[in-house]
């Protein structure tokens, strides 16, 4: 069977053995799983389902993997899908940020990394065209975010040009994901960073490399990108698919950052003080605050018209130096709002904060605001903290995130997340903290309420997540129950979600790859498949924490508390009706209603190798253990 | 019948969305090739990006350092012109060029650089359309003499102090 849009191979490095090697991957796996998270998925369970509840996601047993899909390069704006057992979770979670990395690994003649074992010292992994080389980091290990870009890209980008200038000119530079400090010390909020705000931070993978004594991963590719099955088709959807993007002038100039305002006031759906409320008289958001920072009107990734992002920048007073992108809404609301801070330059500080330390913005953003009401119901104290944790002091909070960046302190309990840190402080101060945890599966919601019920969020939406309280992967209420298979087909495919046009990307996923894929055998067939692999990996969990079908496919406590201000006040999430949704939901997939996979299911998506798991997972809800 | 003509940059419009390479790779290579692009696009800060590409020196520096007559300009629209068959891969060119625009071309190792697309540059048309006008064509009479691109490294080092300050 000829290949087209993939090279049917990934890297292997294992970092233990200092090895590396080429694993081809079967045409018909491809087919079937796509790419990125689809890949994953099926990779992982393939890898280390037999002892999934064994495999501690910090351990040199579980696996990193960095996965591209048959449109990157081709499809508008790169991501690359970061994936592999989640220390949040214990799941799977595809994690996917922008990073060219993604197209630097085509052209290296990859179709992805997979990263095994543990290193003795700190290293990075340097790919070359098809050199891999194991190198030394001791150098770069406990540099924050733009300290170690500036000293990875001076490293690699001199060395190429030493090597490559006078003999065939000037190559374009490398491309690479590091981790800060907070990756390094197994934080289980770190991301995988690429540049200086870009972040796969759902699922906690910064942990991962961090644990794998993996400081980054840069590679330099030379090739082209695999070849498209109708490469005349493309060039036309591609141009078709700009024309289109160009279009979208307000989602240009503002990004998602234009929802700090109107996400507050108008939808009663943004975080603040820890979703105490979800809504706020505060003017001082939205873009016309924040566009007077910005230094560069756009700002966008590899082959992406629509350059939603902006580079926020602080010149002078308290806050100078500071440095991120936009923010967007996600960040306005869990580094602003959430923490009480209404203040664009203070918003902007944090993020820049969070950026160099390789926190997650929205997970710590929600541990941070954890952790604040705890101090405000006096659950945590002073002593407990070593300061006063005030809504709206941002430095206090800047504190906070050093402190858990560092392990330092009640850091070092809030480094393992809003729900292990709540499980730890409910034992220790002998009260139930759980119910302030705004998480789904050990994973922090994203900054969409869904007890106005005007955002995008249906109410069971974070229940029945595979990937916990992902917004991005979460079911929409615009797509109706199809929407989870059609989120996980963008991080397959490997596109932008913010770009993804149904009726473009799919034209495009067949002209590339020749697969008769179609929207419609997506929802039935690919998206189901995968979305039941995460669900056994999700379910069958360890090896410290397990989810119970039903009682923790539920929304976080908070959401059945009713909105205490704003125009939707009094409206809460309602036990029954979630129920009652969640039920009918599990059973759209092919699921019983505890969202266990029929056998059925099994048979008909070719899932055989999940029957053990599956036939163990209901014994035990049976038996009741 | 095209004049001859220049692609000015202005880096600060440059937003690093490469569509300028996607464009040249899908014209030139026949898909996405960001090495085999005539024009890059260098980002070696986040945020400060360079649009690099040919600058059509008057004086032809890559075009007299050849010693196989494999460079000519095209008289039309002043851009320099491969003859692959001529061209032994021995990189005087790329040593000659002021700008280290010229280099080789990743599979073929031949010579490799801006054509100007015969006097329409794609590069342009979709930056133009993108609304970024980080690149424009403009004639080359209105370009001052000596004008030779600069390397990347050196007006990223200006453009971040522009964007940043320090």
């Amino acid at each position: 069977m000829q290949l087209y849009g993939y090279h049917g191979r990934l890297l292997e490095v294992d970092l233990s053995r200092e090895r590396s090697r080429e694993v081809e991957i079967e045409p018909e796996i491809l087919e079937q799983y796509v790419g990125g998270r689809g890949l994953a998925s099926y990779l992982l369970w393939r890898e280390l389902g037999g002892s999934w509840r064994e495999v501690d996601p910090l351990g040199p047993e579980n696996l990193l993997l960095l996965l591209t899909g048959p449109l990157t390069g081709y499809y508008p704006g790169v991501k690359l899908a970061v994936s592999g057992k989640s220390p949040q979770s214990n799941g799977i979670v595809g994690s996917v940020l922008s990073s060219e990395v993604a197209i630097e690994l085509k052209a290296a003649g990859y179709d992805g990394l997979v990263v095994r074992g543990r290193a003795s010292s700190p290293v990075y992994v340097y790919v070359e065209g098809d050199r891999v080389e194991i190198r030394e980091a001791a150098h770069l290990w406990g540099l924050g975010g733009r300290e170690t870009f500036r000293k990875l890209m001076e490293e690699l980008w001199g060395e190429l040009k030493r090597r490559r200038l006078a003999r065939e000119g000037l190559t374009k530079e490398p491309s690479f994901v590091y981790i800060g400090p907070a990756g390094e010390n197994r934080v289980r909020t770190a991301a995988v960073m690429a540049k200086i705000a870009h972040a796969a931070g759902y699922g906690g993978y910064g942990a991962v490399m961090g644990s794998k004594n993996l400081k980054a991963v840069a590679v330099k590719g030379f090739g082209p990108m695999p070849r498209a099955k109708r490469p005349e088709l493309v060039k036309i959807l591609l141009r078709e698919a700009w024309r289109r993007l160009v279009r979208r002038t307000g989602f240009r100039q503002w990004g998602t950052g234009s929802g700090g305002y109107y996400f507050a006031s108008v939808t009663s759906s943004e975080p603040v003080r820890n979703w105490q409320e979800e809504w706020h008289a505060n003017r001082a958001f939205g873009p016309q605050n924040f566009e007077a920072h910005w230094v560069k009107r756009y700002w966008g990734d590899y082959g992406c018209p629509t350059t939603c992002m902006k580079i926020s920048a602080i010149r002078s007073g308290a806050h100078r130096g500071a440095l991120t992108d936009a923010p967007d809404y996600e960040m306005q609301a869990y580094l602003g709002a959430n923490l009480g801070v209404l203040e664009p330059k203070a918003c902007i500080y944090l993020s820049s904060l969070a950026d160099e330390l390789g926190l997650c913005g929205i997970q710590t953003g929600n541990v941070a605001g954890f952790a604040a009401e705890l101090f405000q119901r006096g659950i945590l104290t002073r002593e407990d903290i070593g300061f006063d944790l005030r809504w709206g002091d941002a430095k206090a909070f800047a504190k906070l995130l050093e402190m858990i960046a560092r392990r330092e302190g009640i850091g070092d309990v809030l480094a393992e997340g809003t729900y292990r840190a709540a499980l730890r402080i409910s034992k220790e101060k002998g009260v139930d903290a759980l119910q302030y945890a705004v998480v789904s599966k050990a994973i922090g919601v994203g900054a969409h309420g869904v007890r106005s019920a005007k955002d995008f969020l249906p109410d069971f939406s974070y229940a029945v997540c595979v990937q916990g309280g992902d917004h991005t992967s979460a079911p929409t209420g615009l797509r109706g129950y199809k929407s989870e298979v059609s989120s996980a087909f963008d991080d397959s495919a490997v596109i932008c979600s913010f770009n993804s046009i149904r009726e473009l990307a799919f034209p495009l996923l067949q002209a590339v790859t020749g697969f008769d894929i179609d929207e419609e055998r997506w929802s039935r067939e690919h998206g189901r498949r995968i979305l039941t692999i995460q669900r056994v990996a999700l379910l069958e969990g360890g090896p410290d924490l397990r989810w119970r079908p039903g009682l923790d496919d539920d929304l976080p406590p908070r959401f059945y508390e009713p909105l205490p201000s704003g125009p939707f006040r009094g409206r809460a999430a309602n036990r029954e009706e979630v129920a009652a949704k969640r039920k009918e939901y599990f059973l759209s997939l092919g699921w019983d209603e505890q969202g266990i996979p029929r056998d059925e299911t099994l048979e008909e998506l070719g899932l055989g190798f999940l029957k053990p798991a599956v036939s163990r997972l209901r014994s035990e809800l049976e038996h009741g253990s | 019948m095209s004049k001859p003509l220049f692609i000015l940059r202005d880096p600060l419009k440059c937003s690093g969305c490469r569509l300028c390479e996607v464009a040249c790779s899908l014209r030139h290579e026949g898909t996405v090739w960001p090495e085999a692009s005539r024009i890059k696009v260098f980002e070696l800060f986040p945020g400060v990006d360079v649009p690099h590409t040919c600058a059509q020196c008057r004086d032809y520096p890559c075009v007299k350092a050849c010693g196989y007559g494999a460079l000519k300009p095209d008289e039309r629209t002043g851009a320099v012109l491969v003859d692959a068959e001529k061209c032994v891969s021995c990189g005087e060119c790329v040593k000659a060029c002021p700008g280290k625009v010229m280099r080789l071309h990743p599979a073929t190792r031949k010579a490799m650089v801006c054509d100007l697309c015969g006097g329409d540059p794609e590069c342009v048309k979709v930056c133009v359309e993108a609304g970024f006008n980080a690149l424009t064509v403009i004639p080359y009479e209105s370009v001052t003499l000596h004008v030779y691109s600069i390397v990347p490294d050196e007006v990223s080092r200006r453009l971040y102090e522009t964007l940043f300050g320090e």
